[in-house]
């Protein structure tokens, strides 16, 4: 019995419709399917990455209805008909990068780039909250992301630029 | 004058398109009809296989495939040995899958391959494996034991190598000297922990009879040389490539690892592409591990601290395999001598099986174990003599004229340990500088007289960088004037598409954004290493500037008969060759490039442009003259050092103790760094940080606790804490450019340096925070709750 159980859950599907960076897309998935795995697998955006599937490493960081969450501790289907921002949406269809991007870019702030996109995802949900925020604000927001690379000084820098950058008065 | 690329702080090529999410790593590949494998791995650390049975993983819908030893046929071999050596003389590799005994805990014993890798995941919990376990050896300690359980039952006492070294004679200055202090020396397992895991995706045409693989590695070349003679494919039939990898730090330079076997083997078996993704989890008990040694260190020095000899005798744990031969352990004996003029040293060690991951080199590679234990000695002397711990140093460092200097002990590529220039004086002037050192034991008394404790630490180091065998490049210029450069050597993230571009911009006269590069792809180019051993920008970047120089030359001589000039008249500036003193007389190097290939179809606006010069008029010989050699302005060349280039840096930093909690912070943190000549600073000073960092992680927070049935018992970022942004303080770098006479570039290694000091210097900073109650740092890594415990003991010591 329970091990009918068991695969019954483990094959059950689901209807699955979430608006990913302004666009529609509905999909039948497995009901126990990461939304990591669906947004990389079903929907092809593998600019989401996977770094630990236990929710400490931060690279699977997504926007949930504006807020960073991780996407590898939901399910698909919990995100059904909710809005999510990926990195791929960041900087739209337009050739520019995005502020935030365009300082990584300046700032060195990235090296072999796997854990970038979430960092950006949480930097971004941080600027939003807080557009002016001090060297050990930034350094706690960013506590939830892990970098094995850079060492977090040049994204640190980066992040200072990017909120300059971002900030209403400085932009008119 | 044209743009000087080389030395220049420019943006990275890579970045726009790994900000926008569209980098290609190896799980981000997608193929028709692809499919996904999942590993069954040893629960024990020691156990005999006496049955598996993997019938109703079989039956389940969706399961393709069930690999276990007995179906790999001839493909069950233990991995090849890399690095052989005479002192070796137990080696042992793994076997694709454990046939009848595991070793470890994680040891790959099954391979599912399913339609999901959810289903592959469901499929490995129905395989019934029935295990016997044996006795374990977890640490360094049983291993030793007269009576300890053998990892391997044919290798008597656990022992994989052992080896002696000696330079001058030790024992008699030991005999006469002075004053002899003898300390016992720990240094605990870590592991590089790239964000990204590993991973591979296998492919088998079956028309082309053809191989292809994608993986998360630091050497391509080497694992398509292995695949075609596992398979017995002609090696031009096999492609590996590393897409985008997210950092290797050592842990990818080993091969095979089991899955990069039996992933192709499953792929070819059923004709459809087969993708394996590790979890973390399998990261943190399959892939290798590193830095476990126990040093007996004794030195000898006199009345003026002058350090006279050393005898150093250690255990290095290898874990239950030696894939990587003894490289680890013989850089720890060669590094140890470090900046310091030693002319009697002692060296043996021996390499002890244990049933753990296996160990191959993590960022450092044996060297922060080094430097612990000679920054420990100089601290030691210091503390001995009551002298200043920065003197006792300065005394002892090799001078400026004294290079090159031998330390006489045979490297780990086999050749001499060799200094090749350096200036370890310099870069500690401008750590003292950075860190105030000259009034910091005011600032440490006015903060000691309010009840808080800070010490200062210092660790100098000299780093063997740019080691042989060679690397190889091919430079072509390509009809529109951009520039494809490729190499053998991979990136994980140091900016080789960047750094590479600026060396091959310099010779060519064109803008960085027209130079593509392109590595690890072994079908874009088949001869070289890999990435390790912080070589790539020396031996590889030395590789690149001579193909380049040799199509600079080229297009000067193709240039030169187009405008009947001499070749030495010919320059290359901004995208154009043209005769110096007259820039009207000029074509782009687009132009030039399809001159040098005498085609009767020419396409494009180069060569319609061309055409219309009439620059062309007719000649008697073979359209290809035989003085050109091969047609179009494209050249290879090769670049193997007679030696390894010797790097060099001192960090320091102060840091404060909470007694209370044992915590520690860091108040300020500077490295100075000589890597030769700089090919953009701003990513040599990233990759410091990035070594700081993880040299932190080593010397506070990263360390992988087995228990005793060998359990790994923090197999997770929750318990195996990798440093944040909030644990990581500013770091301030500065440099010293002594350049390498070794190479044409003047370059040395950069990529592992960071790392290697930090363990040193937080112990020597501990020392100093809490001289008042005589603590003294003798093992690696620390944490708090140690750090409270030492403080305690010495407390109930002192009382």
């Amino acid at each position: 019995m329970h091990d009918q159980e068991e695969t019954l859950a483990f094959t059950e599907e689901c209807e699955v419709a979430v608006t990913v960076n302004g666009q529609r897309y509905e999909r039948r998935v497995p009901v126990r399917m990461l939304l990591s795995d669906f947004l990389r697998h079903e929907l092809r955006l593998t600019g989401t990455h996977v770094g630990c599937e236990h929710g400490v490493c931060g690279c699977c960081t997504v926007l949930l209805n504006g807020e960073a969450v991780r996407s590898c501790l939901m399910f698909a289907v919990q995100a059904n008909n909710l809005f999510l921002t990926t990195i791929e949406g960041m900087a739209g269809t337009q050739s520019e990068l995005h502020p935030i991007q365009q300082a990584f870019m300046e700032k060195h702030g990235l090296q072999c780039g796997f854990c970038t996109p979430g960092v950006i995802m949480s930097v971004h949900s941080l600027l939003h909250e807080n557009p002016d925020p001090t060297d050990e604000e930034i350094r706690e927001g960013l506590s939830g992301n892990i970098c094995r690379c850079t060492g977090y000084q040049n994204i640190v820098e980066a992040v200072k630029l990017a909120a300059e950058r971002l900030r209403p008065e400085e932009v008119e | 004058m044209a743009t000087r690329w080389f030395g220049a702080p420019v943006q990275r090529l890579e970045d726009p398109r790994l900000l926008r999410g569209k980098g290609t790593y190896v799980d981000d590949i997608e193929l028709p009809q692809l499919l996904h494998a999942a590993l069954l791995r040893s629960p024990h650390a020691h156990a005999k296989i006496a049955n598996i049975d993997a019938s109703a993983a079989m039956a389940l819908p969706g399961v393709y495939l069930v690999l276990t030893a007995v179906d790999l046929g001839e493909v069950l071999e233990p991995s090849p040995l890399l690095v052989p050596h005479a002192a070796l003389e137990q080696p042992r590799t793994q076997l694709p899958l454990a046939l009848d005994e595991v070793r470890y805990v994680g040891e790959a014993v099954a391979m599912v391959v399913a339609e999901s890798r959810y289903l592959a995941e469901d499929a490995l919990d129905l395989i019934d494996v029935d295990y016997e376990p044996l006795p374990v050896v977890h640490s360094l300690d049983v291993a030793t034991r007269e009576d300890a359980p053998l990892v391997h039952a044919d290798v008597p006492g656990n022992v994989a190598a052992h080896l002696v070294q000696q330079v001058g004679d030790p024992d008699a200055i030991f005999a006469s000297a002075p004053h002899v202090l003898r300390e016992s020396l720990l240094i605990d397992r870590g592991a590089a922990m790239p964000m990204e895991c590993r991973g591979i995706v296998a492919q088998w045409d079956a028309l082309e009879e053809k191989l292809t693989c994608w993986i998360s590695t630091q050497a391509p070349i080497p694992i398509r040389n292995g695949l075609a003679a596992i398979f017995h494919l002609p090696e031009h039939k096999v492609r590996v490539v590393a897409p985008d990898v997210g950092g290797g730090f050592g842990t990818k330079i080993m091969m095979f690892y089991p899955e990069e076997i039996l992933t192709p083997f499953a792929a070819r078996l059923l004709g459809r592409p087969v993708k394996w993704i590790e979890d973390r989890r399998e990261h943190f008990i399959s892939a290798n591990q590193e830095r476990s040694q126990e040093h007996e260190v004794e030195y000898a020095f006199d009345e003026q601290g002058t350090l006279l000899a050393v005898r150093d005798r250690f255990l290095h744990d290898a874990g239950a395999y030696t894939p990587y031969g003894i490289i680890v352990p013989i850089i720890t004996a060669c590094t140890l001598p470090g900046p310091y003029r030693l002319r009697h040293y002692a060296s043996e060690f021996t390499v002890l099986y244990t049933n753990k991951v296996p160990v191959s080199p993590y960022r450092g590679a044996g060297r922060p174990h080094a430097v612990f234990v000679m920054e420990r000695v100089m601290d030691g002397i210091a503390r001995e003599l009551q002298l200043d711990r920065l003197e006792v140093r300065e005394r002892n460092f090799i001078a400026p004229d004294e290079f090159p200097w031998d330390v006489g002990l045979v490297y780990q590529d086999g050749g001499p340990t060799k200094y090749d220039s350096g200036n370890y004086q310099a870069g500690l002037e401008k750590l003292k500088a950075l860190l105030d050192y000259e009034h910091f034991h005011e600032q440490q008394a006015s903060a000691r007289a309010q009840g808080r404790y800070l010490g200062i630490g210092i660790g100098c180091y000299v780093e063997g960088t740019g080691i042989g065998p060679y690397e190889g490049a091919l430079v072509s210029v390509e009809s529109d004037g951009r520039v494809h450069a490729t190499t053998g050597v991979t990136s994980q993230g140091q900016a080789h598409a960047t750094t590479l571009a600026q060396i091959v911009a310099e010779q060519l006269g064109v803008a960085i954004q027209d130079v593509m590069v392109t590595t690890g792809d072994t079908h874009a180019f088949s001869w070289g290493v890999g990435t390790y051993a912080s070589r790539s920008a020396t031996v590889a970047g030395s590789a690149m500037h001579l193909a380049a120089r040799k199509v600079r030359e080229k297009a000067q001589q193709v240039a030169a008969e187009l405008f009947e000039a001499a070749p030495e008249d010919i320059e290359l500036a901004v995208g154009k060759v043209f005769v110096r003193d007259a820039p009207h007389r000029a074509l782009t190097l687009g132009q030039v490039a399809i001159s040098a290939n005498p085609l009767r179809y020419a396409y494009g606006e180069n060569a319609r442009k061309l055409m219309g010069m009439k620059l062309a008029g007719p000649r008697p010989g073979p359209a290809l003259p035989e003085e050109r050699g091969a047609p179009g302005l494209e050249a290879s060349a090769y670049y193997s050092p007679p030696h390894g280039s010797f790097a060099s840096g001192v960090h320091g930093a102060i840091i404060e103790v909470d007694l209370t909690t044992g915590q520690v912070s860091f108040l300020k943190y500077a490295a100075v760094h000589d890597c030769g000549r700089l090919i953009n600073p701003t990513i040599v000073e990233g990759q410091v940080h990035g070594g700081v960092a993880q040299g932190i992680g080593g010397a506070f927070y990263e360390r992988l606790v087995y228990d005793e049935t060998g359990q790994l018992s923090n197999a997770s970022f929750m318990d195996y804490l990798l440093p944040t942004a909030a644990e990581v303080p500013p770091i301030v770098v500065d440099h010293v450019e002594t350049p390498s006479p070794l190479n044409p570039l003047g370059v040395k290694g950069a990529g592992e340096a960071g790392v290697i000091p930090v363990a040193a210097l937080f112990a020597s900073a501990i020392d100093d925070a809490l001289a008042p109650f005589g603590v003294r740092i003798r093992e690696m890594p620390l944490h708090p709750c140690r750090l409270y415990e030492l403080l305690q003991e010495a407390r109930s010591q002192g009382k």
